[in-house]
């Protein structure tokens, strides 16, 4: 109960009122937008597969009703396209604005040939940081109350480094890498981002018990930046322990950073603690690029074309983005809005217990947005 | 109507009304999809600048007011021949960056009389400084209605930097009757407005970008320039692109204009293509302009000139005017609001019964503006 009641008082000071518990905060590091023109931002969209492209119309609605200043250049991706052309074509258009909002593409299990386009374009676009932030929405069913943690995963090297191969028949080798330079980043990355945001706590998330070399150099390196960091506290936890804490205690964790697979498993964890897919959304932050997509990256396929698919998490990903842009009037205003439409109004898809459909959910934010700018006059 | 609000009841879900606020579940419903309408009007700023600027401004102005055209207008005065009565370059920046960045302009005209001791750069340099407007866009498009020499049909745009090159106000005379010019090429800025252009072309599906230079005889300056274009097409590989020195291109232009689609070229050269291409179909009363920085951008007529002679005669040819507002309003997201406009304009020259003098018509300006209101159709 105590432990309850502080969590609340600490997400209520930080954020100041209820309504901003949801709002994207502040990104570290120095940003030239690649395209801007007249006030105006290019943003690559790539909608992906399964509900990708009715997100992506959803969010192209909101923004011209909002007068966001962003236009968007459609690229499409999807793994039924053969060849690698369109990918591509996808990382020039990134290259060239500089942003992109993306839906999920699909990854054949089947085919060893097939590299995950969605790895592809995290390696080649060097986008390191993988960045989630899941709350608890009030008036949305979950176990635990008062979740606010900040989930950090190193992005780019570790088991995804994609070197398999099979020595003799029936044994394979799968080669994890980590290397200095790479968890300085990401550790620099959690750190700054906590100081920003007034953070108070973060935890590592390792298993350097058992992996001694690669994940004890993980804990060293983050150790000794904490160093660095007076006033945030410090501290470790072995990532078997850490799924225990999280669906016991959550409430405990600020800030975790963790390096590749164990923060993929940790934050599918933590998205479904508060809420489930349909709900987070998370940003890959590069130092020239940065793609912003759902929390949990599914294609929801069987979802598609029913406008039943929950749109917050791809409404988030907008305003994470807008966030990114510094485009903070809008970033809020959206985030806003949406907060009142779901946890004042509680349109709520079916995914959430509610009978609503997406578009209710998007049409009923703009009528909020709408409210929000009258006050506003 | 009523089953429609019947229907929102009932799908307001079973957990939301055994909720606590089941009250505010049942006010609040939902419509069916708003059709895409815009929360507010949109505040843009207005420098009506000297000549006919003013004249023609207020034509549009009094077409938006008549229309319902969801804009607001702030004015700033500047100007270099009224120059006790001119508000600051401080204050037109201020009120651009709270009016969306966005602002619609006359022509100002350079004084020769030197205010200030020893500043070279006038009035719209000093603008464009301030609000980084690196590229000045042009769009050269025929409009059916208006008699041309080649008789094509023309559809182009010209990318021009406009914040170095000869136009760096860097003169001195070193001894009497020896005078050097700087023209000042950077890197950064090459690349930038070459990026512009491809972007440009991206964003509007447009096919080629032509880069136009002399580095035949400037190797260096507009070799850099030429090198860089170059660089960044690269990064376009739908977009075909290639290079032409300037004289060929001005040949061309008069002789064979309907072979380029996007043409991006260093300062100088870009004002005198600009107004040569202008001239190609219909002159600075069609033309319409933009110059464009990261975070501003101001419309303006494609060929600047204040047109002096004719303040006050309420002749001259508001089209260029009236489309930059059209332009205005789609760089807003207003697309509907600017393509009626666009096209009530297109439709009262192709009708050709109201014509202003530089089209070979009696009408005056006002006149073809409440044509233009009369043939708006949203």
């Amino acid at each position: 109960m105590l432990s309850k009641l502080t969590t609340s008082a600490r997400v209520a000071v930080r954020h100041g009122s209820a309504a901003s518990a949801i709002r994207t905060h502040k990104i570290p590091g120095q940003r030239l937008p690649l395209a801007k023109y007249g006030g105006r931002h290019t943003v690559t969209a790539l909608p992906g597969d399964g509900i990708g492209p009715e997100m992506i119309e959803h969010i192209r609605k909101i923004f011209s009703f909002c007068h966001v200043p962003v236009n968007f250049e459609e690229v499409q991706v999807s793994s039924s396209l053969v060849g690698v052309n369109d990918l591509e074509a996808a990382l020039l258009a990134i290259e060239r604005n500089g942003v992109a909002i993306k839906g999920n593409i699909e990854t054949k299990h089947d085919d060893p040939s097939f590299k995950s386009r969605n790895v592809e374009l995290r390696s080649r676009l060097d986008l390191y940081a993988n960045i989630l932030h899941c709350v608890t929405i009030p008036t949305v069913p979950s176990r635990h109350k008062d979740i606010d943690v900040v989930l950090i995963r190193e992005n780019t090297e570790g088991e995804y480094s994609g070197l398999e191969h099979e020595t003799v028949p029936g044994i394979v080798e799968s080669i994890k890498i980590v290397t200095r330079e790479k968890i300085e980043r990401i550790a620099r990355m959690a750190f700054e981002y906590a100081t920003l945001n007034g953070r108070k706590k973060i935890t590592a998330v390792h298993k350097a018990n058992i992996q001694k070399l690669g994940d004890g150099l993980f804990l060293k390196v983050i150790r000794d930046m904490s160093e660095e960091y007076k006033n945030i506290k410090f501290e470790s936890m072995i990532v078997d322990n850490a799924s225990m804490q999280l669906v016991s205690r959550p409430q405990q964790f600020d800030v975790m950073v963790m390096p590749n697979l164990y923060g993929n498993i940790i934050s599918n964890i933590a998205c479904g603690l508060v809420g489930g897919p349909g709900l987070v959304s998370g940003m890959n932050i590069g130092s020239k690029y940065a793609v912003f997509e759902t929390g949990t990256r599914n294609t929801g396929t069987s979802l598609a074309g029913k406008d039943l698919a929950n749109p917050t998490a791809f409404i988030r990903a907008s305003i994470d983005m807008l966030r990114y842009l510094d485009c903070h009037y809008h970033a809020n205003l959206i985030s806003d809005a949406l907060w009142k439409t779901l946890v004042e109004q509680r349109v709520h898809t079916r995914d959430l217990g509610g009978q609503h459909s997406a578009s209710d959910v998007v049409n009923c934010t703009l009528q909020n947005v709408e409210k929000i700018m009258e006050a506003e006059r | 109507m009523l089953s429609r609000t019947w229907s929102s009841i009932a799908r307001v879900g079973p957990q939301a009304l055994a909720g606590s606020n089941v009250v505010s579940a049942r006010q609040y419903s939902i419509t069916a999809p708003r059709p895409l309408e815009i929360a507010q009007k949109l505040k843009v700023t207005i420098i009506p600048g000297d000549g006919v600027g003013p004249e023609l401004i207020y034509c549009v102005q009094d077409i938006v007011k008549q229309t319902g055209i969801p804009l607001e207008f702030e004015e700033v005065f500047l100007s270099e021949v009224h120059y006790t009565r001119s508000s600051s370059i401080e204050n037109a920046v201020e009120s651009i960056g709270r009016n969306n960045h966005v602002a619609l302009k006359g022509a100002i005209e350079e004084s020769a009389v030197l205010h200030t001791e020893g500043e070279l750069q006038g009035l719209n340099m000093r603008l464009r400084r301030s609000l980084d407007l690196f590229a000045n866009l042009v769009h050269i498009k025929t409009i059916d209605g208006i008699k041309t020499r080649h008789g094509k049909k023309l559809d182009f745009v010209i990318v021009r930097e406009q914040t170095e090159g000869e136009y760096s106000s860097l003169e001195h005379q070193l001894v009497p009757g020896v005078i050097e010019c700087l023209k000042i090429s950077t890197k950064p800025k090459c690349e930038r407005i070459a990026k512009y252009a491809f972007d440009y072309a991206t964003k509007t599906g447009r096919k080629k970008v032509t880069a136009v230079h002399k580095a035949n005889i400037m190797k260096l300056g507009d070799g850099l320039f030429l090198r860089t274009c170059e660089e960044v097409a690269k990064q376009y590989p739908k977009i075909q692109f290639e290079s032409m020195i300037i004289d060929n291109t001005c040949m061309q232009l008069v002789s064979k204009p309907e072979q380029f689609d996007v043409m991006v070229m260093p300062n100088l050269y870009g004002n005198i293509i600009d107004n040569l291409a202008a001239g190609l179909v219909g002159g600075a009363g069609v033309v319409p302009g933009q110059s464009v920085g990261r975070d501003f951008v101001i419309f303006e007529p494609g060929s600047r000139h204040s047109f002096q002679e004719a303040m006050g005669r309420s002749i001259a040819n508001p089209t260029a005017m009236i489309l930059c507002a059209a332009n205005m309003l789609n760089h807003l997201h207003l697309d509907d609001w600017g393509n009626a406009l666009r096209k009530s304009v297109n439709d009262v020259i192709e009708e050709g019964k109201v014509r202003t003098r530089d089209l070979g018509g009696y009408a005056t300006t006002i006149q073809f503006a409440d044509a233009v209101i009369d043939k708006f159709r949203i």
